[in-house]
């Protein structure tokens, strides 16, 4: 757990300077309210808060949480996504390793479905500590009173963006001119959620995170793959309204959900097979919902739903168990040491 | 079967044997129709009056029902019903058979009617087929407003709101805003919603079910067989 958030550190400083102290104080009282979930569902459970508290899971689910809200959201966003995530998509199911779905994902959904204005409130970077971002005080009030301009400050996520401007009938080229660059997208200083600008600092933790073997390379890969292939194909066929691959790498919570989120030990397959085409679908999903769906971003539909089909997966495609075949039959001995018994 | 448990039937159908948080049977209205305590109540009481028109009509005429055949008839007794019902809520309730609209000719395929004929009111007299229907429709009803209810409260944090829609315009003093600048849940009000707050109160009816029994346990110094079957 611990080294996952490590692995998520560059990305989360780097959207706190994006965006200011409003960000940082959403991201304390998303994370607070996880502990404080968990906190109360140990106790209804008889558990022992501390060695469980102690674990770093509701401090991930919060910290992800917080990482794919809207930067300047006010407070009960935070609250209440990280109650929900935590009571309703963990302990209900019996605490760590039990749930279905990824906690921080359903949260979002549910905050997504629930808030629809609150959830798409996207704004331009604020860069910490320049002239026009919001001191300290400020911050406070953005966060905790609901002290916005929204119309003076928000700008469109790039995918969101895409989306209106093909509803109107432009084409791609005229939606992104001026709007998109691979540069600025890639290192991250463009509208979007708290910790999910930047692909480059994501990817970059990313990598340490496959390094160090806190993940494996399937999940990813066949994901970022998948996307990248079907948005290929798409682009060349006809580039005036299907994005580039570069623009679905970059923009969005693909990266993040690639490597931080779909990678969830418990709510993935366990065999290498599995995890490959748990990826796939997630990518698939990703692509499908981003461009014929309803919302922008699918990231955290994708992986909810391959979510539910990780027991299928886990039930077709099953690890070979030691001393059997595949279908499940003895294999011979092959050198027998106690013939009498 | 001179001597009929009144009582028992009466605790069973708004209790320990609820159609709703006993049973799990009707949960399609359910979900559907209680985005607020009013429709819940609507749906409740149409509900309430099929079953028990149709708990009598099929235990006075449970002589008559071939075995073989008997699921065909309660059917058919059943939809009869649901068609005067929906005829009745059309003419004198019209708004609010608006909103329910598509779920009142679906009472007919709502387990708990064809559940409480099959097991019940096919074998009992009818005096006591006639307790158990409104029993259960009661606490049908009691279970839809409750849920209702809460998915308001969550949702848009009013309570009641068009009740002069179905009980006239004397009661629009239930009729209640609880919070004046609300943003509302929408998701309580979508089906998830619905799943949500029922799993809530199935745990919450455990947990007090629980404490009885250990209550009774207790007091008695042995196992009592309560409502454990």
């Amino acid at each position: 757990m611990f080294g996952v958030l490590a692995a998520l550190l560059p990305a989360t400083l780097y959207g706190f300077y994006l965006f200011g102290w409003p960000a940082i104080n959403l991201f304390c009282v998303t994370v607070l309210a996880c502990l404080l979930g968990e906190a109360l569902g140990l106790w209804m459970n008889g558990r022992p808060l501390r060695e469980y508290l102690g674990d770093g899971s509701a401090l991930l689910t919060g910290w992800l949480l917080a990482l794919s809200l809207p930067p300047w959201a006010p407070w009960w966003i935070g609250l209440i996504g990280g109650l929900f995530a935590i009571i309703v998509g963990k302990q209900i199911f019996g605490g760590l390793g039990q749930n279905v779905f990824n906690p921080a994902m359903l949260a979002r959904i549910a905050l997504l479905v629930s808030f629809p204005v609150e959830m798409t409130l996207w704004l331009e970077p604020h860069y910490l500590f320049s002239a026009h971002a919001p001191g300290f005080m400020d911050g406070l009030a953005i966060t905790f009173s609901g002290l916005t301009e929204p119309d003076s400050i928000s700008g469109a996520s790039i995918l969101g963006h895409i989306k209106t401007e093909l509803s109107r009938d432009h084409t791609l080229g005229q939606a992104l001119e001026g709007f998109y660059s691979p540069f600025s997208a890639g290192m991250g200083s463009m509208p979007g959620s708290l910790g999910e600008t930047s692909a480059l600092l994501l990817t970059a933790g990313g990598a340490w995170l496959l390094k160090k073997r806190y993940i494996t390379w399937h999940i990813p890969l066949s994901m970022l793959a998948t996307v990248v292939l079907l948005a290929g194909v798409f682009y060349l066929v006809d580039s005036d309204h299907y994005a580039s691959p570069m623009v679905h790498l970059v923009s969005g919570g693909l990266i993040l959900g690639a490597f931080f989120i779909a990678t969830d030990p418990v709510t993935s397959p366990t065999t290498k097979e599995g995890q490959i085409l748990f990826g796939a679908g997630c990518g698939l999903l990703v692509y499908v919902i981003r461009t014929w769906g309803g919302y922008p971003e699918g990231v955290a539909f994708a992986v909810v739903l391959m979510n539910s089909l990780t027991p299928v997966i886990d039930h077709y495609l099953r690890p070979r168990v030691y001393g059997r075949s595949r279908s499940g039959q003895p294999l011979p001995i092959k050198r027998p040491r106690n013939e009498k018994s | 079967m001179s001597d009929v448990d009144y009582r028992g039937i009466i605790r069973d159908g708004l209790w320990s044997n609820n159609v709703v948080f006993s049973q799990l049977l009707g949960l399609c209205p359910l979900m559907a129709v209680t985005t607020t305590a009013t429709n819940g109540l609507g749906m409740g009481l149409a509900t309430t009056a099929v079953l028990v028109l149709s708990n009598v009509l099929v235990s006075s005429g449970r002589s008559l029902i071939v075995p073989e055949v008997r699921i065909p008839v309660f059917i058919l007794l059943i939809a009869t019903l649901v068609t005067l019902v929906d005829m009745v809520m059309n003419a004198w309730l019209h708004e609010l058979h608006k909103v329910l609209g598509l779920f009142i000719p679906l009472i007919v395929v709502n387990c708990s009617v064809l559940g409480r004929a099959e097991s019940f009111a096919s074998r009992q007299p009818v005096r006591a087929a006639l307790v158990d229907g409104l029993m259960m429709g009661i606490g049908f009803t009691l279970a839809l407003v409750l849920l209702g209810a809460c998915r308001e409260i969550l949702g848009s944090a009013t309570l009641f709101s068009g009740a002069p829609l179905l009980l006239g315009d004397h009661f629009s003093f239930l009729e209640m805003k609880l919070i004046s600048d609300y943003k509302g849940v929408l998701v309580m009000m979508l089906p998830p919603g619905g799943f949500l707050v029922l799993g809530f109160l199935l745990a919450g009816k455990q947990l007090l079910d629980l404490r009885q029994k250990k209550a009774a346990t207790a007091q008695f110094h042995c196992a009592v067989e309560t409502t454990g079957r």
